[in-house]
């Protein structure tokens, strides 16, 4: 111990690892054990999002895990826009009932297979959402997040008020997957590529314009960009993830309502990005894998649920607010050492 | 020099409210010359070039470019003819480095339309050009400084990304808002230099500024904007002994001491 308590003259000294050159985003890699510093990480994420659905033996928990990746998709397009572009969307239940609505209309009355409803519910539920909140894009920051969080609450009154689409019962006998394992399997290879694609996505040069939105948008007018163009354009990606999530419910569940515009939809994302730490992308899935399963598990606890719940959130906007993903980031990219003034 | 106006402003006017901040402004740009305005505090300059620029949309009035009216149109369609602006609180992107802060602006469709899809044509990719940009208004490729994020850059830096910005554009026109405030006499001293460079490069610049004396050394004609309203226009010796502006300023005849003073 140090004598002079008070006065102990030494700090922390954070050091970025020598393969990282210069920047972020040039690295320099010479041997096998750099290779795996970078590879490692994202090998053990994917494989182990691969041997998810082998390990866990309960159906129960299996359809957990199909869940909790479309909230996956729905946090990693919640984050996109939020950390990248700077448009709060609050919006993940009004993609996810649009696309579901869709999936089931398409599958009910035209008869379509699943593999031809996901992808077209997806495209055509991007547009729809992208159509509608085009008159909110020049908003920023809460408004932007009140007109999305309008349309999925407006819209389940109009569906139960005029008693169309099913009206409350929703439309039932929507067709399911052949087996589980395809079910799990095709989500779970949907969220990896999502994940990396976007992640490629905000390092390219349009990527770079998004991030410029975010910062700047006067700049990026003045540079020549439309911001409204590439705004939408980022809301096109992130409802079609959410329409794709949406799709994929209503076959899961073989049934389509309008408790898909239900605000869950909106606010886990928004949890688990809090928790999994914001502008990471990987953070806020591996929130969802924290998240939604922990909800489940609290079920046995009936309404005190919510309580557990709560505390948990609060544990974590307490002590890690910076959030899980960009905490451990700085742990594995820097040393830290104490050294004396 | 060549005498056709490329840029022409003609009865401009812009209230805010009550605020009468520009009234009835009309002048010419030539082409290839440093055209600077300047008036006191509040006198409606940086509204011109917002005006111009189509960051805020004038109440009357017309704005050529090269005879093609421009009025009101949206910020990126004029940018996209070549009409840039840098601003007087200097707007970069804080959470990128400096040298990726020019891939939005290289990104346009104007400068893909001369640099090609990869950016640079035949010079390389994005980073290689901007990096290029960034060394030719006067950061040191070999240094740390291109790489650095633009939130930790001083003033002087970030003044200068602010003219790179216009740059990666390809531009015809900058409209600069004041480029020389916050510095340095010795940060000034440097950038002096390079305005002439642009301007022996055959862009017109159009300069709003408070310093004087480093104006009246680059620039070839001035406007005197004040209240809002064109106060006269002429080269730097007559505009310095005008009686009008000397009362502007100082509400004496004290302009020449302060600009050799300042």
């Amino acid at each position: 111990m140090n004598k002079e308590i008070g006065t102990i003259e030494r700090r922390k000294e954070r050091l970025d690892r020598g393969i990282k050159v210069r920047t972020e985003g040039i690295y320099a890699i010479s041997s096998l054990e750099e290779v795996s510093y970078l590879v490692l990480p994202r090998l053990i994420l994917i494989i182990g999002l691969l041997l998810l659905p082998a390990i866990i033996p309960s159906l129960y928990w299996k359809r957990v895990i199909s869940i909790t990746c479309i909230y996956a998709l729905l946090a990693l397009g919640f984050d996109f826009l939020a950390n990248f572009v700077g448009l709060v969307s609050l919006g993940g239940a009004f993609y996810i009932g649009v696309g579901g609505y869709m999936a089931a209309i398409l599958n009910k009355s035209m008869g379509l297979s699943p593999i031809l409803t996901i992808p077209i519910a997806t495209l055509f539920g991007a547009i729809i959402c992208t159509l509608l909140l085009l008159p909110a894009l020049p908003l920023r920051g809460v408004y932007f997040a009140i007109v999305t969080l309008m349309y999925p609450l407006a819209i389940a009154r109009i569906i139960e008020a005029l008693n169309i689409l099913g009206g409350t019962d929703g439309i039932l006998g929507v067709a399911g997957f052949p087996t589980r394992w395809i079910e799990q399997y095709i989500i779970i290879l949907i969220i990896i590529f999502a994940l990396f694609g976007l992640r490629r996505l905000v390092n390219e040069d349009i990527g770079l314009v998004f991030r410029g939105v975010k910062d700047n948008d006067q700049a990026v007018r003045a540079s020549g960009l439309s911001i409204t163009l590439y705004k939408s354009i980022a809301v096109f990606i992130a409802s079609g993830l959410g329409s794709l999530g949406g799709a994929y419910l209503s076959h899961i569940y073989m049934w389509s309502g309008i408790s898909q515009f239900a605000l869950d939809f909106s606010i886990i994302p928004i949890a688990a990005t809090v928790i999994g730490g914001g502008g990471t992308l990987v953070g806020p899935l591996l929130g969802c894998f924290f998240l939604v399963p922990i909800s489940e598990f609290l079920r046995a606890f009936g309404t005190l649920r919510i309580v557990f719940y709560s505390i948990i959130l609060l544990t974590f906007i307490m002590f890690r607010s910076e959030g899980i993903m960009v905490y451990a980031q700085r742990k594995y990219h820097q040393f830290e050492r104490w050294v004396k003034v | 020099m060549k005498q056709e106006p490329i840029l022409q402003v003609i009865e401009a006017s812009k209230s805010f409210g009550g605020v009468q901040a520009l009234v009835n402004v009309s002048f010419e740009v030539r082409e290839g010359e440093v055209f600077g305005i300047i008036g006191p505090n509040g006198s409606g300059k940086t509204t011109l070039i917002n005006c111009i620029t189509g960051f805020v949309k004038m109440d009357s009035g017309k704005v050529l470019y090269r005879g093609k009216e421009i009025t009101n149109r949206p910020p990126n369609y004029i940018a996209n003819l070549g009409i840039t602006r840098t601003f007087q609180i200097m707007r970069p992107y804080y959470s990128l480095p400096a040298y990726k802060n020019l891939i939005v602006p290289l990104f346009s469709p104007r400068a893909r339309k001369k640099g090609g899809w990869r950016g640079g044509g035949k010079l390389g990719d994005r980073e290689t050009v901007s990096i290029d940009i960034l060394e030719e208004i006067g950061f040191e490729r070999d240094s740390f400084v291109p790489y650095k994020l633009a939130s930790s850059l001083p003033t002087g830096y970030l003044k200068r990304l602010e003219l790179a910005r216009c740059l990666a554009l390809k531009p015809e026109i900058i409209l600069c808002d004041e480029v020389f405030s916050g510095l340095s006499m010795s940060e000034i001293a440097s950038m002096v230099p390079l305005i002439e460079k642009l301007q022996m490069d055959g862009i017109t610049l159009v300069m709003i500024e408070h310093r004087l004396r480093e104006l009246f050394r680059v620039a070839n004609r001035v406007m005197v904007l004040n209240f809002g309203a064109k106060l006269t226009e002429g080269t730097p010796q007559d505009v310095m002994q005008d009686e009008k502006v000397k009362e502007a300023y100082l509400g004496s005849e004290k302009l020449l001491d302060y600009t050799f003073e300042a």
